[in-house]
């Protein structure tokens, strides 16, 4: 499944990197604490997180996952935003909590 | 190969150019992309270290034919009890820094899981210097 098709489906905002779109989404990680996806997130997963700021997305860069889904409606920062389309890595948002959103892209990925 | 960066300390937007810089070398070399996870791993938590915790710091690459020295060393507080840092959970970061979602007391752990080698050097009011060493 692409980015692509999870915002689609979910209907996200794509917020920025929209140029990672197409990219194929093998899992999910959900966590608020940086050090926690650093060592243990998968490269071509999804990061289900609350947090907004720049260092999400250097993260991101460096694990190599296919996009950042940020929930309950937050806003990613400016500088978030250009690291995300530098790195052709999606940000995304949903106005949804984190169970309820994990449990879908679960869904979505373990049909 | 050898690559160094300085690391100002406090300025969290710079965060990671290091091991991001030192990824690309090693890709570029075609190292395992397994070693070059570990390495990004271990080198981005020092690095953040560094940035949380330290008054600046220097991080040194070292990258040789069947692996790569990385040194990080910074002028600072230095660790007053090196065994109780490296327990998982534990922290002395700022609530600023928490609240990033930094400071869970996950990076030394994760630094020695991903090295084939660590080794602290630390003087409280001087400094720490990280040494770590993973095969390629």
């Amino acid at each position: 499944m692409t980015v692509r098709e999870i915002v689609e489906k979910l209907n996200l905002r794509v917020f920025s990197g929209a140029e990672g779109l197409d990219k194929e989404v093998t899992g999910g990680y959900v966590s608020d604490l940086l050090s926690d996806v650093m060592g243990f997130a998968k490269d071509g997963s999804v990061w289900v997180t609350l947090q907004t700021h720049k260092n999400v997305m250097a993260i991101a860069a460096l694990k190599e996952l296919a996009a950042v889904i940020i929930v309950k409606g937050f806003e990613p920062e400016d500088d978030a935003r250009e690291v995300s389309d530098e790195e052709g890595i999606p940000i995304l948002g949903s106005s949804e909590q984190t169970f309820e959103l994990a449990g879908k892209i679960y869904n979505l990925l373990n049909p | 190969m050898k690559l160094e960066y300085d690391v100002a300390a406090g300025d969290f937007t710079r965060a990671g150019f290091a091991s991001s810089s030192i990824k690309k070398a090693l890709k570029q070399l075609g190292v395992s992309p397994a070693v070059v996870k570990r390495v990004v791993i271990a080198v981005y938590e020092a690095e953040v270290n560094i940035v949380a915790h330290a008054n600046g710091g220097r991080i040194t690459a070292d990258i040789e034919p069947d692996g790569i020295n990385v040194v990080l060393a910074d002028t600072g507080p230095g660790i007053p009890d090196v065994e109780k840092a490296m327990q998982k959970g534990f922290s002395t970061a700022s609530k600023e820094v928490r609240e990033m979602g930094f400071g869970a007391g996950m990076g030394l752990p994760n630094i020695k899981e991903n090295a084939d080698s660590l080794r602290i050097e630390t003087e409280v009011g001087k400094g720490t210097t990280l040494y770590i060493y993973i095969k390629f």
